[in-house]
């Protein structure tokens, strides 16, 4: 629980762009106001006025459930005026740029802007543009900050800590900003990283983050705590990486064979939306006592409400 | 034309392998007359002025080999005058123009236009290229032989590389047959596919989709391969890596053939892109440091004959878009001279190296009569403060376009003036 004293913790950046730019002490801060939003969430009366009176604008470019209503229920419950832009009417269809709708929504004032894009380093250019605050839900291929905040939250939650676990992130790696979020995050933690997916599905140089690489999962997931699962993209996929779903499936997919060669207590986790038979057998998706996928989405909500209330003051 | 006298000047011309202080009469033709240390007081009439050169240098009209002009169909981004205002200030006094316009550069009547366009509106000379392809679209030949009689001086498709290894052999046997020059731009479309930058450890933290070194590697190796058997006159557009420097350097052991490099790969790299700086988005990309290294070593070692600007005007609006919508390229036709007197500067290159690279060397390739300072010949040269200190800002730039790679940079060296035909038709 936050005490006093951590309220005078100032943030050291005016947006949350990527993790990249956070410090440890920037994401204790987040954690610990996100830890007290739990209980909240979970009580009959869930409205806060922290943020009353203020304005929040959703600007998403890219289709989402999970992560709009999630950003949507966070700032209503925090008491701000929350407007969530729908792209497919706006001036945008219509050829506006980027920075001039930025422009135009600068000039009705708003507080916060959650913006998630198509391109990588859309919230940067954004950002230079606005006089609030601009919280980076997803851009292109970059960074997720939110949901890799809310990933160390649910592992803190089932585990106490992130020091010293070892965390295997599978999947289509090149595609993924939440890979990338995550590996920023889980290696400033202290957590050992085990990347694994097919050579294909990899980003260059990603050894020199400081992580293990990994083509053969069996191998990849050997004694780790976590095993976080991505989404395979196939809506980015313009070239053929891979040969074919069913063939992914029995490489890379998590099926109970595989996860044998992880911990017996070992945890599973996907940000969502999952394919369930091509990443992720069925079963395991839904089983209680190994999937926090559900937790994931509930400490989502929290963590959201955290970086709303610090990066709008 | 009056006669015009120089003394005192420091003279280089690589051609003739000119370095020593002396002096320059241009007749009344705006010819050469003299030239070199033996020029002095005493060949000057007394009546007559000079203008005492003591402490500046005297360099050849540089012959940029790369420049996108906007005409036609882009007239917005840069035209023809505009365009010769910019290449005057940086000391550029011919340009090779490529065919990536709209329409396209790819038949005799466009060929035409830009004659008469050329001529009525630029005050530098302009030798145009056409497409290698029809279109561009990297199918069928264009016709080498009757653009090259309505004075085209080479043929490439600019930005695009022709794919087709077939096409390729066949272009390479239509050079040989009319002794036409082929400039191609080297990058494996496929492996290059929806590339903004460099594939690295950069790429992957900004999210970019990178295109490898092999991208180029593959195609120079390939036209190498080519060019083994169908010989012809072949010149690799630029460079970008140190395993395309390695690629070549092997090579022309045995292969006569040529290779350019832009002065943004010479002088930066792939960590300048920072924080999304989309006037960095280039093709092709700035890569490692190591990279920007091999490419100075290419250069001293001969490797590398050519330094081109890559000069690519583009509107602030096709700049202000996210990394990836960003339109590629950067102007620079006029900070090529002072851009490329920091490798002096800091020691990595001989001053005589880098005016060859910009000067007689592309004349060569291009077998035109530009690029050095013999007797009888036109008097397009410029006139440097090599030392003279200066910080390039967007609204000082000549072009129309203002999309420099290199904006609040300190360069050191600046051009005092430009003449062409014997007129100086700049002065700063």
């Amino acid at each position: 629980m936050a005490t006093k004293s951590d309220k005078a913790v100032k943030i050291s950046q005016k947006h949350l762009l990527g993790i990249q730019d956070l410090s440890i002490s920037d994401v204790n801060h987040i954690l610990s106001e996100a830890k007290q939003f739990i209980n909240l969430n979970r009580s009959k009366n869930k409205k806060l006025e922290t943020l009353r009176g203020k304005t929040q604008i959703n600007l998403f470019f890219e289709p989402s459930t999970r992560t709009q209503s999630s950003f949507e229920l966070a700032g209503k419950r925090l008491g701000a005026d929350v407007m969530s832009m729908n792209i497919v009417n706006s001036a945008i269809k219509k050829g506006e740029t980027l920075i001039d709708t930025a422009m135009t929504l600068n000039a009705m004032h708003p507080n916060l802007i959650v913006v998630r894009h198509q391109d990588s380093g859309a919230c940067n250019l954004l950002s230079q543009k606005v006089n609030c605050a601009v919280i980076n839900a997803g851009d292109g291929r970059r960074e997720h900050p939110t949901q890799a905040l809310l990933d160390a939250l649910t592992i803190i939650e089932k585990k106490g800590k992130v020091q010293g676990l070892r965390i295997a992130i599978c999947g289509d790696i090149l595609h993924s900003r939440v890979a990338r979020s995550n590996i920023y995050l889980l290696n400033m933690l202290g957590a050992e990283l085990n990347i694994i997916g097919p050579t294909n599905l990899m980003p260059k140089d990603l050894e020199k983050f400081g992580v293990n690489k990994f083509s053969d999962m069996k191998k990849g997931l050997k004694d780790c705590d976590i095993v976080m699962m991505l989404r395979l993209q196939n809506e980015r996929m313009n070239s053929s990486f891979l040969s074919s779903n069913r063939e992914y499936y029995e490489y890379y997919g998590l099926t109970p064979d595989k996860l044998d060669y992880a911990k017996k207590d070992a945890l599973i986790m996907h940000p969502g939306p999952m394919n369930r038979g091509i990443e992720i057998d069925t079963n395991l998706a839904d089983d209680i006592n190994k999937s926090v996928i559900q937790e994931q989405v509930e400490l989502g909500v929290a963590v959201r409400m955290a970086c709303l209330k610090i990066f709008c003051e | 034309m009056k006669k015009k006298y120089f003394l005192n000047a420091n003279i280089i011309d690589p051609q003739n392998s000119l370095d020593e202080v002396g002096g320059l009469i241009i007749n009344e033709e705006g010819k050469i007359e003299a030239i070199g240390k033996k020029v002095n007081e005493n060949n000057i009439p007394s009546r007559e002025k000079y203008i005492n050169l003591k402490g500046k240098h005297l360099f050849p009209g540089i012959v940029d080999m790369r420049v996108f002009v906007g005409e036609p169909g882009f007239e917005y981004k840069e035209n023809f005058r505009t365009l010769s205002n910019a290449a005057l200030s940086g000391g550029v006094t011919s340009v090779v123009t490529m065919p990536n316009t709209n329409p396209v550069i790819d038949n005799v009547s466009m060929v035409d236009f830009l004659k008469r366009r050329g001529r009525d509106k630029s005050k530098i000379n302009i030798f145009p290229t056409a497409s290698l392809t029809k279109n561009l679209e990297g199918t069928n030949m264009t016709e080498f032989g009757l653009l090259q009689k309505k004075g085209i001086v080479g043929f490439t498709d600019g930005i695009k590389t022709i794919q087709n290894s077939r096409l390729m052999s066949r272009i390479m046997n239509s050079s040989h047959d009319l002794n036409s020059l082929i400039i191609q731009h080297a990058e494996d479309s496929h492996l290059a596919e929806n590339g903004m930058m460099n594939d690295g450890i950069i790429s992957t933290k900004l999210g970019l989709q990178g295109i490898p070194e092999v991208a180029e590697k593959i195609i120079i190796e390939r036209d190498l391969a080519l060019l083994n058997e169908y010989r012809c006159r072949y010149h690799i557009s630029q460079i970008s890596s140190a395993k395309s420097v390695g690629v070549i350097n092997e090579k022309k052991q045995f292969l006569k053939f040529s290779c350019g490099v832009s002065i943004n790969n010479l002088s930066l790299n792939e960590n300048d892109i920072g924080d999304f700086r989309t006037f960095l988005k280039l093709s092709p990309p700035l890569r490692t440091e190591d990279d920007r290294l091999s490419l100075v070593d290419g250069l001293n070692k001969k490797t590398i004959d050519v330094i081109v600007s890559d000069h690519k005007p583009e509107d602030e609006e096709q700049k202000r878009l996210t990394f990836a919508k960003a339109a590629t390229g950067a102007s620079g036709i006029e900070t090529l001279l002072s851009l490329s007197l920091e490798l002096f500067h800091n020691g990595s290159v001989k001053l005589n190296t880098i005016i060859e690279a910009l000067t007689s060397n592309p004349a060569k390739i291009l077998k035109i009569n530009k690029g050095n300072l013999s007797i009888g010949n036109d008097a397009d040269f410029c006139i440097v403060d090599i030392n003279k200190p200066w910080i390039v800002k967007t609204e000082n730039l000549v072009s129309k376009s203002k999309n420099t790679s290199i904006e609040n940079k300190k360069l050191q060296g600046k051009v005092i003036s430009t003449f062409v035909n014997g007129e100086e038709l700049y002065k700063i």
